[in-house]
């Protein structure tokens, strides 16, 4: 079986592993163990071969000036994956039918075990998402990061901003007490005035003429299913654009060529 | 921008991003930071805010409020403050689409090579009125009272109708302040000024059998009150009772 060559990771020097001396063992189990774990990677790599797309992922270059603003892309996603796990954990318990929803609501906030935090989490998460996406987006925007060649993945960003409002309006609907009830009732209303295709939008979204027992599990597989679907997608297509374009210096920044062939010696 | 730019651009940041760090442990330790920062303040605010939730959903009654997530404020505030009924669409569709459309195509209409904020005065002005009107009508949002009650007496011509009448009256007024109309209608000094019309000489618009329609049969984004007239048609009726009575006229 061909091992397989890991590109050395180019980590400070601090973090470098120390070169083995000579008169250290080879063969302690902690060795073996390494050989066994390399040897399954190795396997695997070879049939799959995602070293070379982690390296492309990993090993790339940020540019010189990148600061703490360019980590609010990331921390939109991780506001993201917060609300996937905790949207599972929900939804384990979760019954989305108008007789029985808003008991299994009650029944996650005052008994299920850890109930109460796990929604609250899911709750507050949805705002810290919100304002997190917003800031990116003003980062982005003041650094004149949507120029070229990074145009279309401007377009990406605002579809998942676009998204991720969808998301919050179909889910305050889902705790199904007096202010999400009425606050979606006429929220689907005004969705009903718009231009040509407001009418049929707000027809799907209710599930008919009407608010019915059939509109909570609409929202519930929209909220559950489509949504976070388009919004996975998408964030893949988003963080491929990132890495292929690489991410944008700040604007001030400017290309110092070599600092010895500025140095004029007279 | 030109193919010259664009080689320009290329070549200039290809030059910065070698002069970079690796993205490997260096922007991935800052990504990581960020992170803990995040889950922990979601954590946080769990801890300290929790997830309230209110009295079941009742498609018949009535103490609703019907208030968006706070982050939707700046649209529901925007449908406050465009009163004309014939530019409400405006309010909550247009400008919105129109928003959303502008978004969607910066990067086709904004074009320029120049990438820092201070030499982008258009683009950095219209982003900053942007950041602060949205700020400013969260803020309205935000402040404005969650209204359901009415401070209106019966005025000369109900009490002249008898007893009865300023019962129902009464009871009317109570149905009304618990069913949220004062969120879109105002009455007297209660509620909100928009989208809907003033409520104060509704009566001597329409006759009441006019007004039960339209609470049955409404123009969006007013929702129907037609469960309300089949699940308790004597609180419906008390509604349109007490709608009916309201003339406009000034009580001295």
């Amino acid at each position: 079986m061909p091992k397989l060559k890991l590109p050395a990771a180019p980590v400070p020097p601090a973090l470098k592993p120390k070169p083995r001396r000579p008169d250290e063992h080879q063969h302690t189990a902690v060795d073996h163990a390494k050989e066994a774990g390399i040897g399954a990677i190795g396997w695997v790599d070879e049939r799959m071969g995602a070293s070379g797309f982690g390296r492309w992922l990993m090993f790339r270059k940020v540019p010189k000036g990148t600061n703490w603003f360019y980590t609010l892309g990331s921390a939109t996603m991780f506001a993201f994956l917060n609300q996937a796990i905790t949207g599972v954990f929900l939804a384990m318990y979760y019954d989305p039918n108008a007789i029985n929803a808003y008991e299994s609501v009650r029944y996650i906030s005052n008994e299920a075990f850890l109930g109460e935090f796990v929604r609250g989490m899911h709750k507050w998460g949805s705002s810290v998402m919100v304002i997190l996406i917003f800031l990116h987006m003003a980062r982005t925007f003041f650094f004149g990061a949507y120029k070229y060649p990074r145009e279309l993945n401007w377009v990406i960003g605002v579809a998942l901003l676009i998204l991720t409002m969808a998301m919050s309006f179909t889910g305050y609907l889902l705790p199904f007490d007096q202010r999400s009830y009425w606050a979606t009732v006429v929220g689907v209303n005004i969705n009903g005035t718009g231009p040509l295709v407001g009418p049929y939008l707000s027809d799907f979204l209710r599930g008919g003429p009407d608010f019915t027992a059939v509109t909570l599990s609409r929202f519930y597989a929209i909220h559950m299913m489509l949504i976070p679907g388009a919004i996975a997608a998408l964030i893949g297509a988003h963080l491929y654009l990132v890495t292929k374009h690489g991410t944008t210096a700040p604007p001030w920044m400017k290309a110092e060529t070599d600092p010895d062939l500025r140095t004029e010696k007279e | 921008m030109n193919h010259r730019q664009k080689e320009e651009y290329l070549r200039e940041y290809s030059v910065l991003k070698n002069q970079g760090k690796p993205f490997w442990p260096y922007a991935v330790a800052k990504d990581g930071a960020m992170a803990i920062v995040v889950v922990g303040s979601i954590i946080l605010m769990s801890l300290v805010l929790g997830a309230e939730l209110g009295p079941k959903a009742d498609g018949t009654t009535t103490t609703y409020v019907p208030r968006p997530e706070w982050y939707f404020f700046f649209l529901f505030e925007l449908l406050r403050i465009i009163k004309p009924p014939e530019l409400v669409p405006l309010a909550t569709i247009g400008i919105p689409t129109i928003c959303m459309i502008l978004l969607f195509l910066l990067p086709f209409y904004d074009r320029g090579p120049e990438r820092r904020p201070e030499r982008r005065p258009i683009a950095t002005t219209a982003g900053i009125f942007t950041i602060v009107a949205m700020g400013y009508l969260t803020y309205l949002g935000a402040a404005a009272g969650s209204p359901n009650e009415v401070e209106l007496e019966a005025s000369a011509s109900v009490r002249a109708q008898g007893p009865a009448m300023v019962e129902q009256f009464e009871a009317g007024k109570q149905v009304l302040a618990q069913s949220g109309c004062l969120a879109c209608h105002k009455i007297g000094e209660n509620g909100n000024d928009g989208p809907g019309p003033h409520l104060d000489d509704i009566a001597s618009r329409l006759p009441r059998d006019a007004i039960a329609r339209t609470l049955v049969n409404p123009t969006a984004p007013m929702p129907s009150y037609a469960q309300l007239q089949e699940q308790d048609p004597e609180r419906f009726n008390n509604l349109v009772a007490f709608l009916s009575q309201l003339k406009g006229e000034e009580e001295e």
